[in-house]
């Protein structure tokens, strides 16, 4: 076997040295009736042609969003991932490396968890930022958490236009810890439904923007009317890449903003794994969930980074910890920091208005097709279209044609009753022409 | 108060310079660079990307909601990228400079097939949520790792979608809350954990709404069955058992365990942080467990890139598995199909969702290609020689420091308590930080609490005889020195590495946890 | 000033007691870097948890070695909380109580039975 390095001369010799005569003597605690004598029922190894082979044969049998047409967002999004990125995280010392628990030799990975803190912050608008989280959906369910401690309050409202599998992961935690949640009816454009919703028990409101229909809203009143009633406002964030050109959370009163960060530096990955951005106000850090890079100077003085307030987390706290959580994203957060930088604020604020520009050629060729309606008032570059039928038999024929026409909301959320909704999304990788090819094919399918 | 004092100087005392050695006058310390923060390699106007023009304003429908204010992000050119990062990362210890003797923790070998497999385009570029009848490949190698879990473990069930084995031990306590509440038992609001258990276990209950009363130990370092039974009855929902346990131990009256609980009415939760060490050799279905998550960076050689991610899929018994999170994986007359949304008719019972889309695939890619790279013989033989390499490293060591349980064998992890340095005027955090400079990373430190100065050396079977023989020889060497008084050596190491010991309290007290520009000056030391 | 086996002090100046750490409890903690202390107002009963101190490496629950009502929590330790370490038994007080119960006293250690119950450890 490749990757064991012992051969059977070794093996003996270390039973010596251990004084057993043989390995079953090493397994005597495991009861006898929980023995195995022989290998389970599974295939023998393989060598790596024939891994290799199989992988690829199970891979072939998906297509690929790069081999044509391709229109899916609804939180997770095809960006263009410069080669550097993938490159610098397969060196062995951030691929291989281990949670930076001995921070004299494992600077690397600090260093960028405390720059990429200083991204998230920058890039949310907000004053502190933790090193990761699993992905957005969990990370809006922490900061549901998270809300209640602060507030000691015990009831979370969500917009009609957060993401429902973000509110299927929210209403998990939330009910495992006791909170009520109340959802709103999914809706294009109405995140401002949460203010009449707020009450004396709200922790926190949960909004979305561009939300799940790609509706972008300026969300200050919402912060006004949670404040007022002493609730703290949670802002989610699906597509990153919107930093660039929107208003950012915190500048529109976040108290906590929440983010999928898998655009920047992350491939689609059928879904993870991704990377969760979570940034708050200063003053709530001590109630903040995960881990928390921090600066400081070592024996000669010389400036370095630590995991730091580390008193929050399970290994100290235990059951009196915020959150149970003891991984972050780090490969994911190291993808993102190495793409951001490339970009830096320049890149960024192009790469973003050009994802715009493809999502309004996308809605004018869509526009002109017969029987299909755009339901979304103002969009960074994902919209959600009416068509005629079901959304998700659509989908199902045009990828019949070849092309993946966009996520059936639907699929999201099968009770909304909203069944001729479909989500559509353009990004710089959407080729100029994909989008004719698109809009004729649903014409085709229309007019049958 | 509550106090705990079992623990490590978290300052460091003041700088030997007579063992330091030359100051280099730039910082940089031959090969290793002092590497600014990207905040401050003068990159505010640049960038390493090239993109297409923008040829047109954005809508008016934007009007208002438009960023106006500068974000504050740097950016850098192409080469400057590679430069800034390939410096940084030859600050970090990883597995494929030495090994990593994280006890309970830890990571083997990472194979770079299943790097390369992981970035097929096939698996790589799919969205979770296109058209289903498009991703069969996909959802077949989610069924085929299942398939593989589920027999290595002799279990019916699993759920794959939790993130990481936190993850995993809410995913499976929610499912027995479930399964207790669909059975009027909802008044079960008991969990009971040894004190040895990780840090994850009683913060998962707690967040559940569950109270969380801890089961002796005994003396040999196993859970206490007649502590355990006084402390069974109608008000425990579950007991959570780490098995093999953090002391490195085989909990030998697991069936007993398993026995005694079921009786009481209460779910067995088996945290399987160490199933490396009995894959292919005991399942964990033979021991009566009813729900156990597995890491998969840790049995099965996913790479956990500097903290994550990582992937906990949690294996359920018959009476938990109705109770999974969705998505649900079905095979049915198209093929695979996910069912997606609980209270459906086909995920009815399932208790939610635990995170938006289906899970970690780019880990179950990994995985299922260590899998296949290392059948069911290979597995096999991963448990023996990781339990093999674990007693030759408790053999090598017992006469030069004291193991906690000295009598009989250890299963993955050789555990030691720091008996062995009373009087040397050394500790545990010292001896691990010597260590550093001897080119090796520590052990995991003062965990289990269970154990004083607790030292938890845990291999793998990634390791060579060659290399096991090194690393005893350093051990042996250093604590050769701590009774020889060698203090200097211990006190303020580590020496050699990029940075001496860091002040974590002037972190903690002054929490500095993003750049400013304001603040762009080296902190003085205090 | 009276003691508890937690390693809580007490001082008592007419009805209010004035409430901290013992020197030893924060030297074994090691360098304070966070400290929680209750606001006015707050009621507690004794054996309750009144304040939280945290070193890097332990977060510590600080019990109400007497019950009644909280008059004043410590804010300076917040900004200050190395003064825990530096002055645990005057300075780096927590918190003053209004004694509901001054019976309760007498069942707390004074000075030499708490030096004898170290020695105990």
């Amino acid at each position: 076997m490749r990757y064991l390095p012992l051969t059977p001369e070794d093996r003996l010799e270390m039973l010596g040295a251990i004084g057993v005569k043989s390995i079953d003597d090493l397994f005597v605690d495991v009861p006898v009736s929980a023995r195995r004598d022989a290998p389970v029922d599974l295939p023998h190894h393989a060598g790596e042609l024939d891994v290799e082979r199989e992988m690829a044969g199970l891979a072939r049998r998906n297509r690929a969003a790069g081999e044509g047409p391709f229109f899916c967002g609804a939180g997770a999004y095809r960006h263009h991932v410069p080669a550097t990125v993938d490159h610098i995280i397969q060196r062995s010392e951030f691929l291989t490396s281990y949670t930076p628990y001995q921070p004299e030799i494992a600077q690397g990975t600090l260093q960028v968890l405390f720059e990429f803190q200083t991204q998230v912050a920058a890039l949310t608008g907000m004053e502190v930022a933790n090193a990761s989280l699993y992905d957005g959906s969990t990370g809006a369910a922490e900061a549901v958490m998270m809300a209640q401690r602060v507030t000691r309050r015990n009831k979370a409202v969500m917009s009609g236009g957060v993401h429902p599998h973000y509110v299927g992961a929210i209403e998990t935690l939330a009910h495992a810890a006791g909170v009520a949640t109340q959802a709103l009816p999914a809706a294009v454009d109405a995140e401002d439904a949460v203010i009449a919703a707020i009450d004396q028990d709200t922790a926190c409101v949960v909004v979305q923007t561009p939300n799940v229909f790609g509706t972008v809203t300026d969300v200050s009143k919402i912060a006004e009317a949670a404040h007022a009633a002493g609730a703290l406002l949670i802002v989610v964030t699906t597509e990153a890449v919107s930093f660039g050109l929107l208003k950012s959370p915190g500048e529109m009163g976040a108290d906590i903003a929440v983010a999928e960060g898998q655009s920047i530096g992350n491939g689609l990955n059928f879904g993870g794994p991704y990377v969760g951005l979570f940034a708050c106000k200063e003053k709530f850090v001590r109630q903040m969930p995960g881990r928390l890079c921090g600066e400081t100077v070592d024996a000669d003085g010389k400036r370095g980074f630590v995991l730091t307030l580390s008193t929050r987390e399970q290994h100290i706290r235990r059951d009196k910890a915020t959150s149970n959580i003891c991984t972050n994203s780090g490969l994911c957060a190291l993808a993102f920091s190495i793409h951001m930088s490339l970009l830096g604020e320049t890149g960024l604020r192009q790469l973003a208005a050009v994802n715009h520009q493809k999502a309004l050629a996308l809605r004018d060729a869509l526009k002109a097709v017969p029987g299909v309606e755009i339901l979304t008032p103002r969009f960074f570059n994902e919209f959600a279209i009416k068509v005629p039928g079901k959304a998700a038999e659509v989908v199902e024929v045009l990828a019949a044609h070849g092309v993946i026409a966009g996520v059936p909301f639907s699929r999201l959320d099968a009770k909304a009753g909203l069944d001729d909704v479909l989500l559509v999304a353009a990004t710089e990788t959407t080729l100029d022409i994909d989008i004719p090819v698109f809009a004729k094919a649903l014409t085709k399918v229309f007019a049958q | 108060m509550s106090m705990n004092n079992v623990g490590r100087p978290t300052r460091p005392e003041a700088a030997n310079d007579a063992a330091n050695g030359h100051e280099t006058l730039t910082g940089a310390r031959g090969l290793l660079q002092d590497e600014a923060l990207i905040f401050e390699l003068d990159g505010w106007n640049k960038t390493g990307v090239d993109l297409p023009p923008v040829t047109a304003a954005p809508s008016s429908d934007l009007n208002g909601l438009l960023r106006d204010a500068p974000i504050g992000l740097p950016g850098l050119s192409e080469p400057e990228t590679v430069r800034h990062y390939v410096r940084l990362s030859q600050k970090n210890h990883a597995i494929d400079l030495a090994l990593y003797p994280l006890g309970s923790c830890t990571m083997k070998h990472n194979p770079r097939l299943n790097e390369k497999m992981a970035r097929l385009p096939g698996f790589s570029d799919i969205h979770p949520l296109q058209p289903q009848s498009t991703v069969q490949g996909a959802l077949e190698l989610m069924d085929r790792l299942a398939h593989w879990l589920k027999t290595l473990t002799g279990m019916p069930a699993v759920a794959l979608t939790p993130k990481a084995g936190a993850h995993g031990e809410l995913c499976g306590l929610l499912a027995i809350r479930a399964a207790h509440e669909a059975a009027g038992n909802g008044h079960r609001k008991t969990v009971l954990a040894p004190t040895s258990a990780h840090g994850t276990n009683p913060a998962t209950a707690a967040f559940v709404g569950y109270t969380v009363v801890e089961i002796a130990q005994t003396e040999d370092g196993r859970v206490d069955l007649a502590d355990l039974e006084s402390k069974l009855g109608d008000h425990v929902a579950a007991i959570m058992v780490t098995n093999p346990n953090t002391c490195g131990l085989f909990e030998r009256d697991v069936v007993e365990i398993a026995r005694l609980t079921h009786a009481a009415g209460a779910y067995f939760y088996c945290d399987g942080a160490n199933f490396n060490a009995i894959v292919g050799r005991v399942r964990p279905g033979d021991l009566g467990v009813d729900a156990m998550h597995i890491n998969l960076h840790k049995t099965f050689s996913t790479p956990h890139g500097g903290g994550g991610p990582g992937a906990g899929p949690v294996v359920l018994s018959e009476a938990l598995a109705p109770f999974a999170p969705t998505p649900w994986l079905t095979h049915g007359d198209n093929g695979f199909e996910l069912a997606e949304h609980a209270g459906d008719d086909d995920a009815k019972t399932a208790f939610g969702r635990m995170s938006a889309f289906h899970g970690q695939m780019g880990m179950y890619v990994r995985a299922y290609a260590y899998m296949l790279s290392h059948g069911a013989d290979g597995l096999r033989q991963v448990a023996e020689d990781a339990v093999l390499n674990a007693n030759y490293i408790k053999a090598q060591l017992k006469d030069v420091m004291s193991p906690a349980f000295p009598e009989g064998p250890c299963m993955h992890e050789a555990l030691f308590d720091d008996s062995w340095l009373e009087g040397t005027g050394v500790t545990t955090l010292d001896f691990a930080k010597a260590m550093i400079d001897e080119g090796f990373h520590p052990m995991t430190m003062y965990f289990p609490l269970v154990v004083h100065g607790a030292m938890l050396i845990e291999p793998t079977e990634t390791e060579s005889k060659h290399e096991l023989d090194r690393f005893i020889t350093a051990l042996r060497a250093l604590a050769g020195a701590a009774k020889a008084g060698d203090t200097e050596r211990f006190k303020g190491a580590p020496f050699h590495a990029p940075l001496r010991r860091l002040d974590e309290t002037q972190a903690a007290r002054k929490p500095r946890l993003r750049w400013k520009p304001v603040a762009a000056a080296p902190l003085a030391a205090e | 000033m009276r003691f508890t086996k937690d390693h809580e002090w007490v001082i008592v100046e007419g009805d209010v007691a004035t409430v901290g750490i013992t020197a030893y409890a924060a030297e074994q903690l090691g360098d304070v870097v966070f400290v929680e202390t209750p606001e006015a107002g707050k009621v507690v009963k004794q054996g309750e948890g009144l304040a939280v101190v945290e070193s890097v490496k332990a977060a510590s629950d600080v019990y109400a070695p007497v019950s009644g009502e909280v008059i004043e929590g410590n804010g300076e330790l917040a900004g200050a909380p190395e003064t825990v370490n530096a002055l645990p038994e005057s300075g780096g007080w927590f918190a003053k109580i209004k004694l509901a119960n001054p019976a309760e006293l007498d069942a707390l250690m004074d000075r030499d039975a708490y030096e004898a119950f170290l020695g105990t450890l």
